[in-house]
């Protein structure tokens, strides 16, 4: 009974020493892996996409190992205030309202907001309750500047854009509005996406989609936040994030 | 210092502006109390009958009702609640008929599958207590003369009902635990209202705490509700009146 006791004492231990060495060594990211092309889900379970691809060319540039965990959408700020993971590289764009919790590196880059609706179908953005339709999308930049510029819509809110994009196919949301980069790569480039189509301009509102998309990142670890703008500005430098961006998308994602 | 300082600062849960998206969360206790009555009323309606036929064995319709509640009491009720929902959706066949009125609508979805997996349930919490009602009882029924109708009306299903109440309480808590699943399909219940309030100020658990209160405050009053119930109908049963 000593000897279990003993042994279950040392096991103990060893976990313990192994979470702290953990969390020195590597640094987590989460990511929602169900924002395709950003982040999506391979076959096999594990996360792809370009900010896998960027974070793993950025985590090289430093010279720090990294890792990708998967986290819901719905608790990614306080998952990053409570310590599960180091930084937040998930689509997030930089905007006040969220600078008040945590902190961004620049960005990484840059989009706004469309509506994607059926060819043929009409959608008077002119309108404030948008002509009755019903509106998806998720919560974020996108349902701020719903809420903002259309506060009569009928809106419904999705936990991922994989579920938007299915009920927007089957005909239960008559548009959606959606990050425009991210709509056109994860659903109208896609075969499930040729019936769809941009019914708006893109919108880039700046008190809802803010300055651009960073790694979102504790207030206190302002030390490795620097380090991230550093490599960001040499994988741009040295061609690696065109290498990158390249393999997803046939445009400039950057911005200015 | 002011209340909502004290609220924003210090309090456990920044109450004040809990108090400020009330309506919110009057709308989130609204529609789980809706998916919790309709589908309950429905299911005890659907139950009775189906309950009935498994308990007296009848051929051919037994078997299938045993297969219909094996199948929604063997799976989980998130996971019928997807089929519904996206399954459906995927076929043109079924969105090219009336069907899709209804199905296209997050409300029915959900209202149909907490309706069916509940009759699953009180189906049998019911068959389980017609078949234990006591032999003796049916025996002096029939020497009276009364037909397997009226026997089954006057003495077989109130001595049921009787004995079911207590896991028929339980069942109720369970499907009322169970409604927090139409938050996953848009519909604003209590947590989908705990959820959208967290989303907006980047909270990590406050709404869910108020969610967890108005849950519990619903779960006291169906226990009381209950206990009244039982009270009535158990007081045969009570021991200190006996004495």
């Amino acid at each position: 009974m000593k000897k279990h006791t003993t042994l279950l004492a040392g096991a103990i231990m060893l976990l313990a020493g192994m979470a702290t060495a953990h969390a020195e060594d590597t640094i987590r990211f989460a990511t929602e892996g169900a924002y395709p092309p950003f982040n999506e889900r391979a076959a096999d379970g594990s996360l792809k996409g370009f900010e896998i691809d960027l974070g793993m060319a950025l985590c090289a540039k430093i010279k720090r190992a990294c890792e990708f965990q998967a986290q819901d959408w719905d608790g990614m700020i306080p998952g990053l205030l409570a310590n599960k993971y180091d930084g937040i590289f998930a689509s997030m764009a930089i905007t006040g309202e969220r600078k008040k919790k945590i902190d961004f590196t620049n960005k990484y880059y840059q989009t706004g907001g469309v509506f994607v609706a059926r060819k043929g179908a009409k959608l008077d953005t002119a309108d404030k309750a948008l002509g009755g339709k019903v509106i998806g999308t998720i919560p974020g930049v996108t349902q701020c500047y719903l809420e903002k510029a259309y506060p009569q819509a009928t809106v419904r809110v999705y936990e991922t854009a994989d579920s938007l994009y299915l009920d927007l196919e089957s005909g239960r949301v008559d548009a959606i509005l959606s990050d425009a980069i991210g709509v056109d790569f994860g659903l109208l480039k896609t075969e499930r996406g040729k019936d769809m189509k941009f019914v708006s301009e893109i919108y880039t509102d700046l008190e809802c989609f803010g300055e651009g998309v960073g790694i979102g990142m504790r207030k206190e670890d302002s030390g490795l936040r620097d380090q991230f703008n550093k490599a960001i500005a040499e994988l741009r430098a040295d061609g690696t994030y065109d290498t990158i961006m390249k393999k997803y998308f046939q445009y400039d994602i950057y911005g200015k | 210092m002011s209340l909502t300082e004290f609220s924003e600062n210090y309090a456990p849960v920044d109450f004040m502006l809990v108090a400020q998206h009330w309506s919110l969360f009057l709308l989130g206790l609204r529609n789980t109390l809706i998916l919790l009555t309709g589908p309950l009323v429905l299911s005890c309606l659907f139950a009775v009958p189906l309950a009935l036929i498994r308990a007296n064995r009848v051929p051919v319709a037994n078997p299938i009702i045993f297969a219909y509640t094996y199948l929604f009491r063997g799976t989980p009720l998130l996971v019928q609640l997807y089929l519904l929902y996206y399954g459906a959706a995927q076929f043109s066949l079924i969105r090219d008929t009336f069907l899709w009125t209804v199905l296209r609508e997050a409300w029915w979805c959900a209202f149909i599958s907490f309706t069916l997996c509940s009759t699953a349930y009180i189906t049998e919490i019911l068959r389980g207590a017609i078949e234990t009602v006591p032999k003796g009882e049916i025996e002096a029924a029939k020497a009276c003369g009364m037909s397997p109708s009226t026997r089954t009306r006057r003495i077989i299903l109130p001595n049921a009902f009787r004995r079911a109440l207590p896991a028929f309480s339980n069942e109720v808590i369970f499907t009322l635990h169970s409604t927090v699943l139409a938050s996953t399909v848009t519909i604003i219940d209590i947590l989908g209202a705990a959820r959208l309030f967290n989303n907006k100020y980047y909270l990590a658990f406050d709404g869910f705490i108020v969610a967890a209160l108005l849950y519990m405050t619903l779960v006291y009053t169906i226990n009381r509700g209950f206990k009244f119930w039982e009270g009535k109908w158990h007081r045969h049963l009570s021991r200190e009146r006996t004495t």
